[in-house]
């Protein structure tokens, strides 16, 4: 009889598997939405904006963007026990094809946390070939550059000096300096963004923007006549890229629902 | 005798959880896996095969009768394969091809391999095709191809001796349409896959480049040289396309739109499809319109004739200067990695042969 009772269960427990686990720590988790939003100064930038001189940077350009994709990863929940809960372990967001835009994590038990991310794959992660959606994507860095993946492809136009439109391919990678093509010299340019306290108390949305207009403006105003293609192979853009990243991310609203 | 039921139930809901099984009571279709190469499946993302037309070996057997067959054209004088040659890696050498009217379009046929893994799924120079068994009720209907009407093509398979039974074997139903006949067609064309290059063996470790196709690989991802990998793949990603759209400096005034005629936003005009540049040794010309009968005119027309337009894309960077200026060697270089990527297993598989 036990026996039969316990196969009853297996059985039970077996059709339940077939469905999605609801979780059992917290007896009312979340559901946590981020939502990633893009901006130019507080003037709210998407896909249909594209292609468009509707832009000036800091240094008094006028800007048109094409593409714009990048890479975050570690995108993690840490409480006030340093428990980390990743929300997931690397998301593209491409704003001109609408996609990665939001990413919805369901049961995170109530809290406080803090929440931050990295721009980029950290080293340790940015290894050559080893992301299949990234590689499917062609989001990869060739390896007479070091190999791994690009952070960041930010393509556009510009306006020159002479009123011209002129190509800016703003791509952050890994900084390599490869005066010897056969010792190149790596730097990890990603950074953390640390957003800060988020209170989750029922399901909700959180916005995190990205304001573009800093790619050009902080620490470095932006001369796109001087630094606009060829980005990748220039170690020294690599480093004025990654700090002005830095002021680009920021916490918007948090909304429950 | 319980305790057997209850084994039973516990079976049952185990399988379940899996797929169904494909049964059309009398007879079930085998089902096949695609053969994927071992670096695709390294590198990339499962390739796409659509849960209401999963591949079997009727299926495919079924499409590729139809591939070859002229019983589709409205006189009898065209198959798919008059335009899309396995020999010349499902495409044809002609600029423009030759419906059976005698019209010529004015778009360069498309070479056939790696379909399944174009996951937006859009298809022709312009995108205007969703999904491959989409795109293959075109090209019956066009006039400027095939110039038929599906139900007299539905009528014909109808009347045909063996057709009824080989869509009874492959679909269950020996009532022939449309949708069955792309759906087959559709079959045959996902299993035509190219990964078996020089530069694949190299990539496996099976050969080695010489010192020009590897300069010219190095000229292709070098983004201070010809920056190609950008959209044309990688290493690290064999399908060797982005399978997206760019203007890519051919023309500063466009007589074919392109994606801008298919998305009706201007912006978009003067977009095609990023071809891959495998099997380039089979598919001259070149371009949507072909308009290049060499790679020295394609590598040039990047090196040094680039058109500007305001949708050109900001890839083409030294678009200003008329292109990436490569050198004599470069140039020759790039032609000779560009051809490492053609696969003569492909052209010659007797699997893909009528
Ligand atoms: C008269 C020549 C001709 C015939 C016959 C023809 N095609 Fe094509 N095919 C073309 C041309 C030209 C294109 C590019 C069309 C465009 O961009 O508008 C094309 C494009 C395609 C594509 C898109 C490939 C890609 O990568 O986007 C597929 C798939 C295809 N054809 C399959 C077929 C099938 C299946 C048949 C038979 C039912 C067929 N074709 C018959 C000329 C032909
Ligand atoms: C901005 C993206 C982009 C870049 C960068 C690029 N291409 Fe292309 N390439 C395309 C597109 C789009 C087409 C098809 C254009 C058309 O037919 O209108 C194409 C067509 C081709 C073709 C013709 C293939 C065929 O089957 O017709 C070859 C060969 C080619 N490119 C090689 C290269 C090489 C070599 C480089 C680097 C020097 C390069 N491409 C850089 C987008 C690009």
């Amino acid at each position: 009889m036990k026996k039969i009772i316990s196969l009853v269960f297996l059985i039970l427990i077996s059709f339940i598997s077939c469905d999605e686990k609801e979780c059992c720590v917290n007896l009312e988790p979340a559901q946590v939405t981020l939502d990633f939003t893009h901006n130019w100064n507080e003037t709210s930038v998407n896909a249909s904006d594209f292609s468009a001189f509707k832009f000036t940077n800091e240094n008094g350009e006028e800007v048109s963007i094409e593409n714009l994709r990048y890479l975050l990863s570690k995108i993690k929940l840490t409480d006030t026990n340093n428990q980390e809960i990743v929300l997931k372990d690397y998301q593209l967001i491409n704003i001109g094809e609408e996609t990665g835009l939001q990413l919805i994590t369901e049961n995170i038990p109530t809290g406080n946390y803090n929440l931050s991310f990295t721009f980029g794959f950290s080293d340790a992660d940015n290894q050559d070939g080893i992301y299949q959606d990234l590689n499917t994507a062609n989001f990869n860095v060739p390896g007479m550059l070091g190999g791994g993946y690009h952070y960041m492809q930010f393509d556009g136009k510009y306006l020159d000096t002479a009123n011209m439109e002129a190509p800016f391919n703003y791509h952050a990678i890994r900084a390599v300096d490869r005066s010897d093509p056969n010792n190149l010299i790596l730097e990890d340019t990603s950074f953390l963004v640390d957003l800060g306290n988020v209170e989750i108390s029922n399901d909700m949305n959180i916005e995190i923007k990205m304001n573009i207009s800093e790619w050009f403006k902080n620490p470095n105003t932006w001369n796109l006549n001087e630094l606009n293609t060829v980005l990748m192979p220039n170690f020294a853009a690599q480093k004025l890229i990654s700090a002005n990243g830095e002021s680009v991310f920021s916490l918007g609203e948090i909304t429950s629902n | 005798m319980k305790k057997l039921l209850i084994y039973f139930m516990f079976f049952a809901c185990f399988t379940n959880c899996n797929q169904e099984k494909i049964n059309f009571g009398e007879y079930t279709p085998v089902p096949v896996s695609l053969e994927i190469p071992t670096l695709f499946s390294d590198k990339l993302i499962e390739p796409l095969i659509p849960i209401n037309n999963p591949l079997t070996e009727e299926g495919i057997a079924l499409g590729k009768k139809l591939f070859f067959d002229k019983i589709l054209s409205g006189d009898g004088t065209q198959s798919c394969a008059t335009c899309h040659n396995p020999e010349k890696a499902f495409t044809v050498n002609t600029q423009f091809s030759d419906g059976i009217d005698g019209n010529f379009g004015t778009r360069n046929s498309m070479p056939l391999f790696n379909l399944a893994w174009n996951f937006d799924e859009r298809f022709t120079w312009d995108g205007k095709e969703i999904t491959i068994e989409h795109q293959a009720f075109e090209p019956v209907i066009n006039p400027i191809e095939m110039h038929n009407n599906w139900v007299i093509v539905a009528q014909k398979l109808q009347n045909h001796p063996e057709y009824p039974t080989l869509f009874k074997n492959a679909f269950g139903t020996s009532t022939i349409d449309s949708t069955l006949v792309t759906k087959a067609i559709a079959q045959f064309e996902r299993i035509l896959i190219s990964g078996n290059s020089k530069f694949d063996k190299f990539q496996r470790g099976e050969t080695t480049l010489t010192p020009q196709e590897q300069n010219g690989f190095n000229v292709f991802m070098d983004e201070d040289r010809g920056d190609c990998f950008h959209c044309h793949g990688s290493d690290n990603n064999p399908l060797w396309t982005d399978n997206k759209f760019h203007n890519n400096g051919l023309d500063a005034v466009f007589s074919d739109l392109g994606l801008g005629a298919i998305t009706g936003d201007p912006n978009d005009n003067g977009k095609f499809k990023s071809p891959s540049i495998r099997n380039l040794a089979f598919t001259a010309p070149y371009m949507h319109d072909g308009r290049f009968s060499t790679l020295e005119e394609v590598i040039n027309h990047y090196s040094e004739g680039l058109q500007n337009s305001s949708t050109i894309d900001p890839l083409m960077k030294k678009v200003n200067d008329g292109g990436v200026q490569l050198t004599t060697q470069d140039k020759a270089d790039l032609k000779a990695f560009l051809l490492s990527l053609s696969d003569n297993d492909f052209i010659s598989n007797p699997n893909f042969r009528e």
